[in-house]
Formats: C-alpha cells, structure tokens, sequence
C-alpha cells in the first residue's frame, strides 16, 4: 500500500471579479493529477509559484476537499476520514507565519502536544528530543517573537514531528531562510527518511530536491509534466546543451525572438548582481550561439559560455512547455 | 480527561498571549474606566444612590461584554493573521474544543474589566458597594463569564467560515448593552423586545450579578444564565463540522 496516492485530484476555486456586475469565475489550480509515494519515500513536488503545490499538499493534509478525483494517505481517505488522516501526519510550511509568537518556544510546542494528544507524561520527553533534534535547545523559553526565520522554522519542523507522524508533509520548508538556515532544516529533512518517515516535500528550489528526494514529479499550472527520479529528469535533456550569455538589460522583444529559434527548447533570463543571464536550452547538434546574438543587437553582451544540462535547466524546460 | 486537560492548558496560554499583547492590555485597562466613567456621570444625575449601584454593576458588565464581543471574533482574525488557524484545523482534537478556551481566555479578562469598573466607582466617584451575598456574587460573575464564553464560542464558530464576520462582534456589542438591561430595566423597552433579551444569557447573567448584591434571590437567574451558555456551547459544538467544512469547501481557511 502506497503511503500517499492521489488519483486524478482536482481542486476548482471561485472568484469573482467586477465590484458592481460581479461575475463569478472558476479557476483550476489542479487539474487532475495522479501520483503515489511509497513508505520511506522522500518524495518532491517540484514546479513554480501558483503551480498548483501548496494545493494539492492542502487536500492531502484535508484543508481542502478535492473538487474531483480521490487522495489517500496511509490508506485512509482524506475527506471520509479526515480525522484520522490527521492524527497520523505532520505538517510544516515555510514563512515566519504559524508561530504563536507571544509564547515561548516551548509554550508553542506544548499547546501543540496538546492538540495532538500526545500523553502528559510523554511531553516533556518528547519537546527536549525535538529541541534538541531542530537545535533549539537553551532558546526554548523566550519568546517566538524574538526568534531568527531560522529558528521560527525549524520550530516548526519540531511542532510537526511532536506526535511522531508516519507522514510529513513540508511545504516549502526553506522558503526565505538564509543559506545556513537552510542548509540546517535541509539536514533535518535528510534524517526524517533515515528515521523511516515517508515525507512529501514541495519546493521551487532544484538543488533542494535533486539532493533530498528520491522521486520528484514536476508540476505545472495544476499538471504533472515529468516524474521520475532526478537523474531520469536530467536524462531527458540532456540531449541538448545550454548557452548562457551575460547581458546587461535585455528587452522582452529579444527574449521572444530568441524563443522563436528554430531548435531553441527553452529559455529563461536569471538576474546575477548588476547583470542578466540568458539562459537558452538548445536541441542536440544544434549550433545557435551565433544566431541568439544575432538576436540581442542593443544590448550589452558579457561572457558567453556553452554547458551540459543540469536538473534546473531540465525543470525550466518542463515548465515552459 | 485528555479533553479537560487540553481546555485547561488552551485556556492558560491563551490567557497568557492575551496579558501579553501590550495594545490587548492597554485596551483592556483603559476601556472600562470609560464605560464606567460616562455610567456614572448620567446616573450621578439623576441624585438616587441606588440608581448609581445599579449603574455601577451595568457599567461593569459592560466592559466584560466588551471584552468578549469585540475580541471573540478578532481572535479568529489573529489566529488567521497568524497563520495559526490551518495549523488548528489540521490537528485531530474537534475544533470546538481548540475554540472553546480562546473565547473563555477573553471571558476570563473580562473578570478584571469587572473589578476596575467597581473600583473606579468607589474612589473616584464614592459608590460605596456593599455585598449582600458574597459567595453568591462571586458564583454570579463566574457564571457570567462561563456564558460569555459560550457567547463568544458561538460567535467564534461562524467567523472561521466567514472571514468578515469579526464586524458583527462589534456590531453586537452596544445593542447587548440595552437589550440585557446593563443600564437601565427592561422594563423600560418595548414589549416586543423582552423574548430577545431573555433569549440572551448576559441579561441572566446581569440581574443574577446585581440581585446577589444587592440581597435578592440570584439562583434562578444564575440557572437560566448558565443553561442559555450552556445551550450556546452545545449549538456551537453541533455547528462546528458544518462550517468547518464549508470552509474547506471554498477554500476560506487560509485567507486572511
């Protein structure tokens, strides 16, 4: 039995827009997406803001009642028997948010023991392992509000493991951490598998889920377009090879006449400092280094480097797709 | 015996994160000297010591109301403010008993709002008050403030669902006011408005307050304030699922 399973989930939002002829308009943040996660698995969901993650982990955790297809967790299903889904989960979000910030470390974890019924004898046991597992320990009683990001996250790493889950489920855990930080909840991360937890990570960062998962599946205005191991993803480009020209403000019109490249897969301009890196995935046997220059009549141009495919550039051509 | 364990923790935290807010604080020392100050200049008028008792235990409940009306929905606000409420929801405890103890942390401040009121009346403006029934009284506030809760408990519950609902806890502030009989007798509203107040636990809970005071028979009108709160929680209780999925249906849980 698999740990996660969802089966064509879907989840439909309404708004509405206009003030005075408001119209109702629905809007598909998840369309249909099937997936499943086996016990002991680290397992990622990969893709960009508004792609569909934080609402799809929603219905798994049963925040949200799919508006089609089913989801299982540990075999339970999450709307018919939400209760029980969430006695055997944990749930940890990025962000400073979801901390109460006028008590103290500990107060928070204890109110949450709590909630989760962890037994009154246990507790203390349990808030010293987990502070001393997230490197809290000796911060515990001052209060939230004084915590680094750093620190306010990985209490939250602790909150989710304070009833000893069978599944986590992170979402964006590192988001807005420092590089140490981050660095530091990723550990933590690692070690939940080596403990025997099965754990659902969402993430836009590639390095985060080519070093922690096991499997990822790449998600897309509420699609999944790839899944598979990372070095499977990688495989599927890395057929072709990838130019990256520093330049110095490139107008949009370039950007669309390099896409418009015959043998041109992907494209994407990242920010370094004071310049800009095109970044152009080509198809295999294809030289367009000339012709993408040719393109950029204007603009300032730097270094120019040619490259194999990494994990990043097999991502962005997914969800540019 | 997990459950009252977990009411009695919620309830001493919240009660901590309550004390704690520098602006919750000022509010809560400030407010009620006003309701009791503008209390007693009308009453001062009308020249009768009794009617400045009267006033005085109005003006005191007042304040408790305050505390619990405005606040009851403004905590579900913070909690969404927080980001603190999904994480409520995603635990396995029923949500009415996560709520419960915030709404009777805010009741439970009010008890001060109470005793401030009272002494600003006996040394600013000399209201002396004597207690006919101390024992009685006391259970007469600590009954008050248990149907407040369930008041606010109630009011809790519909602002999970609707995010803008905080509104109405202050827009049911003043008319409790006049319809409870917390400054003048009900006597003197229409007839039409009696079933309304009587519906309402705080018009108990105010004439239980002053008829121990002042030598009456409070016990019935403390019945009938704990039984409405009680009726209140249980409601609350029933609705809760309700709403709670409701707002898993549109999604409302995570907007703020």
């Amino acid at each position: 039995m698999a740990a996660i399973e969802a089966a064509d989930l879907r989840r439909t939002y309404k708004t509405h827009t206009g003030t005075f002829r408001r119209r109702a308009k629905e809007i598909e943040a998840v369309r249909g997406i099937s997936f499943a996660v086996e016990p002991g698995e680290l397992f990622g969901l990969l893709g960009p803001n508004g792609a569909g993650k934080t609402t799809t982990i929603k219905m798994l955790i049963t925040l949200l009642i799919p508006t089609g297809g089913s989801a299982r967790v540990l075999g339970l299903d999450v709307v018919r028997q939400a209760r029980e889904v969430r006695k055997r989960i944990g749930y940890v979000f990025g962000g400073e948010r979801g901390v109460y910030e006028r008590l103290s470390g500990y107060d928070n974890l204890r109110y949450f023991a709590e909630l989760y019924g962890v037994p009154a004898r246990e507790q203390k046991r349990r808030i010293e392992e987990l502070l001393e597992l997230v490197g809290l320990k000796g911060r515990e009683h001052e209060r939230a509000e004084g915590y680094s990001r750093g620190m306010k996250q990985r209490l939250h790493v602790a909150r989710g493991l304070l009833h000893d889950p069978e599944v986590l489920f992170l979402d964006e855990p590192t988001m807005g951490l420092d590089p140490v930080g981050a660095r530091e909840v990723r550990a933590t991360i690692a070690s939940l598998t080596e403990a025997g937890k099965t754990v659902l990570l969402t993430t836009h960062y590639m390095f985060e889920a080519d070093a922690l998962c096991d499997r990822i599946a790449v998600i897309s205005k509420g699609s999944i377009v790839a899944e598979g191991t990372p070095l499977d993803l990688k495989r599927g480009v890395a057929q072709g090879s990838v130019v990256e020209v520093e330049v110095f403000g490139v107008a949009d019109e370039a950007l669309e006449r390099v896409r418009a490249l015959g043998g041109v897969v992907a494209v994407a301009v990242e920010e370094r400092e004071q310049a800009q890196v095109l970044v152009v995935q080509t198809e295999p046997d294809v030289e367009l280094t000339q012709a993408i220059l040719g393109h950029l009549n204007g603009s300032d141009v730097g270094r120019i480097s040619r490259r194999e495919p990494t994990l990043e550039d097999a991502y962005v051509a997914l969800v540019s797709e | 015996m997990s459950s009252l364990r977990l009411l009695a923790v919620s309830w001493w935290l919240q009660f901590k994160m309550i004390m704690r807010s520098p602006f919750d604080g000022f509010g809560n020392v400030i407010y009620p000297l006003f309701f009791a100050t503008t209390a007693f200049f009308v009453f001062r008028a009308g020249d009768s010591p009794r009617t400045l008792i009267y006033a005085s235990f109005g003006a005191a409940v007042m304040g408790m109301w305050s505390s619990v009306s405005t606040s009851a929905g403004s905590a579900m606000q913070r909690e969404r403010w927080w980001g603190t409420l999904e994480l409520l929801v995603t635990t396995p405890r029923h949500f009415s008993l996560i709520l419960l103890p915030t709404t009777l942390g805010l009741a439970t401040v009010g008890i001060y709002n109470l005793a401030a009121t009272l002494l600003w009346g006996r040394f600013l403006f000399g209201v002396h008050l004597t207690i006919a029934h101390p024992l009685l009284f006391a259970l007469a506030i600590l009954g008050t403030v248990l149907s407040f809760a369930g008041l606010g408990f109630l009011f809790a519950v519909s602002f999970v669902r609707f995010r803008a609902a905080w509104v109405l806890g202050n827009f049911f502030e003043y008319p409790v006011w006049l319809i409870c009989g917390f400054l003048v007798p009900l006597s003197f509203l229409p007839d039409w408005v009696h079933p309304i107040s009587w519906a309402l636990a705080p018009t108990w809970g105010m004439s239980a307050i002053r008829e121990s005071a002042l030598g009456g028979s409070p016990l019935p009108d403390l019945g009938a304030c704990l039984g409405l709160g009680l009726g209140y929680i249980v409601i609350g209780v029933l609705v809760t699922d309700r709403v709670l999925r409701a707002a898993r249906v549109s999604g409302s849980l995570s907007l703020t």
